[in-house]
């Protein structure tokens, strides 16, 4: 295997009394589509940040094509190419301009970067857009002249944060579809954060991250079956009832209480539902029955919902 | 890196061009300050050392170009604020683009910009004295005066957008930038000699000589004087260039420290 795109090596990062990362390892693998997945606040905004040479290294290393981040930032931001989750396009310049300019911070000019442009703008949809001010474009529109914009100066490595935010359906499946596109065609390693599953679902690889720690690292699917065959979720008809006790005394099972619901990981699940309902009729409010979800692995590693962190932790 | 700077400092022009408003307040304030100031203490005011001879509007001339590059140049610096704001500057951060080639982008912008207004501004001024509103003047219209002008409302242009950097910089609002304009920026202009001759008495005289615009409103009333009398008591031509020089460049050694250890 060649040397890895990407490497993150014991990386934590303090603000100030709160910890947004707790040593994170992993690595990303040239020419793959790597997601952070994890709530808001889980810390993957940080990992970017780091990554993309705008926060300094705290603890460990990080390293992008075997360039590190603390030690040579310039040669890092040659070779990388980003995406921000708010925007980063001048409103007031035409989507021209904002490209010209971004090509000049590259040292491109003259027949090289209008190429590139010209090119950049026909890939994703935007030629007939060149002299529109920016702020007038659609979100989505705007989405992509960031896109472009990240890839004006060919990077090796392409680095989004939540770069779907804003977007409609539509114009979510043509990013993604853009994106598989260059990891095919121009071999382009491409590390994203998202807090969406079905995202997630796209990405060759995904580091699941929750309160600044890596809990789970592999493809989707691989994620997906280290959780037991299949997930049974039961709501109790009365709340805080000891319902989950009494299902693992019962059936011997391993159990897990999830915001007043109870979880139950089984291989050959349905015939646990059938049992279950019939010893306590009236007891179970309702039954959930299904082949394990990302969100699953996630509630299996934190032994919590997805979205009860966004709540309870800012940022 | 002259490219990258290049490109910076036409995208301020460019945003400026397409946000015109923002020159009604830096650039008419002034004139009206001008022709209403130059008319209303035209009786009271006697330039010490002179016989009469230079009126009011004609002492206020250079101030009020000097106002203007402040203005103006402030104004440009401010921007930095929105650049953040907007999202604009965390994407030249992630760029390999010198953090040097950052700020003077910004800086060269907006000193053009400055110079620009300040030389409408003079151009409208010597228009004006023919309609009577305002009284005859006598400056110097050689065209070494006229390029020692443009030279001195540079240097000032840039070491201005620079201090206005420095603040922009550190505060993340607007409103906050309105607060340093009216108690520091203001107060630096009319203690620099512009507003009244820099001949005061006891504390306001050491404020005045400190104050390193002081030197820039003398070096451009040196090079706009016709007559030597009304200019002998400023510092001399040596001091404001040194000074101005200085001021700058102190400035930008700042800007560029500040930029370097910017994290978003």
């Amino acid at each position: 295997m060649s040397d890895p795109a990407l490497v993150v090596e014991g990386v934590s990062f303090r603000y100030g009394d709160r910890q947004a990362l707790n040593r994170v390892t992993f690595e990303v693998q040239p020419g793959e589509i790597f997601g952070l997945l994890g709530p808001n606040g889980g810390g993957k905004t940080t990992l970017f940040r780091i990554l993309s040479t705008t926060l300094p290294v705290q603890e460990g290393k990080a390293s992008l094509a075997g360039l590190d981040v603390a030690s040579s930032p310039d040669a890092v931001r040659r070779i990388i190419g980003v995406t921000f989750q708010s925007p980063s396009i001048d409103p007031k310049l035409t989507v021209g301009e904002n490209l010209t300019y971004q090509g000049h911070l590259y040292g491109l000019k003259g027949g090289t970067l209008k190429h590139r442009t010209k090119e950049l703008l026909k890939r994703l949809g935007l030629s007939d857009r060149r002299s529109d001010i920016a702020e007038k474009l659609s979100g989505g529109l705007k989405r992509r002249v960031e896109i472009a914009k990240s890839l004006l100066h060919e990077p090796r490595i392409l680095l989004l944060d939540e770069p779907s935010t804003g977007l409609d359906p539509g114009a979510r499946h043509d990013l993604w579809r853009y994106l598989s596109q260059l990891r095919d065609e121009s071999g382009v390693t491409v590390m994203v954060t998202t807090h969406l599953m079905e995202e997630a679902e796209r990405c060759d690889r995904l580091g699941l991250l929750s309160k600044g720690e890596l809990v789970a690292l592999g493809t989707p699917d691989d994620l997906r079956s280290s959780v037991g065959g299949d997930c049974i979720t039961v709501q109790p008809a009365v709340p805080e009832s000891d319902l989950a006790t009494r299902i693992r005394e019962r059936f011997n099972v391993e159990v897990q209480e999830v915001d007043g619901a109870v979880r139950v990981e089984r291989e050959q699940g349905h015939e646990l539902v059938r049992d279950l309902v019939a010893a306590f009729p009236n007891d179970v409010k309702s039954v959930a029955f299904g082949k394990p979800t990302l969100e699953d692995v996630f509630i299996r590693k934190t032994g919590h919902r997805f979205w009860d962190e966004e709540t309870s932790d800012e940022k | 890196m002259s490219l990258a700077v290049w490109s910076l400092t036409k995208r301020e022009l460019v945003r400026f061009v397409r946000q015109r408003s923002r020159a009604i307040g830096a650039f008419l304030q002034p004139v009206i300050f001008w022709v209403l100031f130059g008319t209303g203490l035209s009786g009271s005011f006697r330039m010490p050392g002179t016989e009469g001879g230079l009126s009011y509007a004609e002492f206020f001339l250079p101030g009020i170009a000097a106002m203007i590059v402040m203005f103006t140049s402030i104004f440009s610096a401010i921007s930095v604020i929105q650049d953040r704001n907007e999202g604009f500057l965390q994407g030249v951060l992630v760029s390999p683009v010198s953090r040097t080639s950052i700020v003077l982008g910004k800086l060269c912008g907006g000193t053009l910009l400055a110079v620009l207004q300040g030389l409408l501004f003079l151009g409208l001024a010597a228009a004006l004295q023919f309609t009577g509103l305002v009284p005859r003047m006598d400056w110097n219209l050689s065209v070494t005066g006229l390029i020692g002008t443009i030279a001195f409302l540079m240097l000032m242009g840039f070491g201005l957008c620079g201090l206005g950097y420095i603040f922009a910089w550190r505060l993340d609002s607007i409103q906050g930038f309105h607060a340093i304009m009216s108690v520091l920026l203001f107060p630096m202009w009319l203690l620099s000699g512009a507003f009244f001759p820099a001949a005061g008495s006891g504390w306001l005289k050491w404020i005045i000589a400190v104050n390193p615009l002081t030197y820039g409103v003398a070096g451009l009333r040196r090079v706009m004087a016709s007559d030597a009398a009304s200019v002998a008591q400023l510092p001399s031509m040596g001091t404001c260039i040194a000074v101005s020089v200085a001021f700058a460049v102190v400035c930008v050694a700042i800007d560029v420290s500040m930029t370097r250890k910017y994290r978003i």
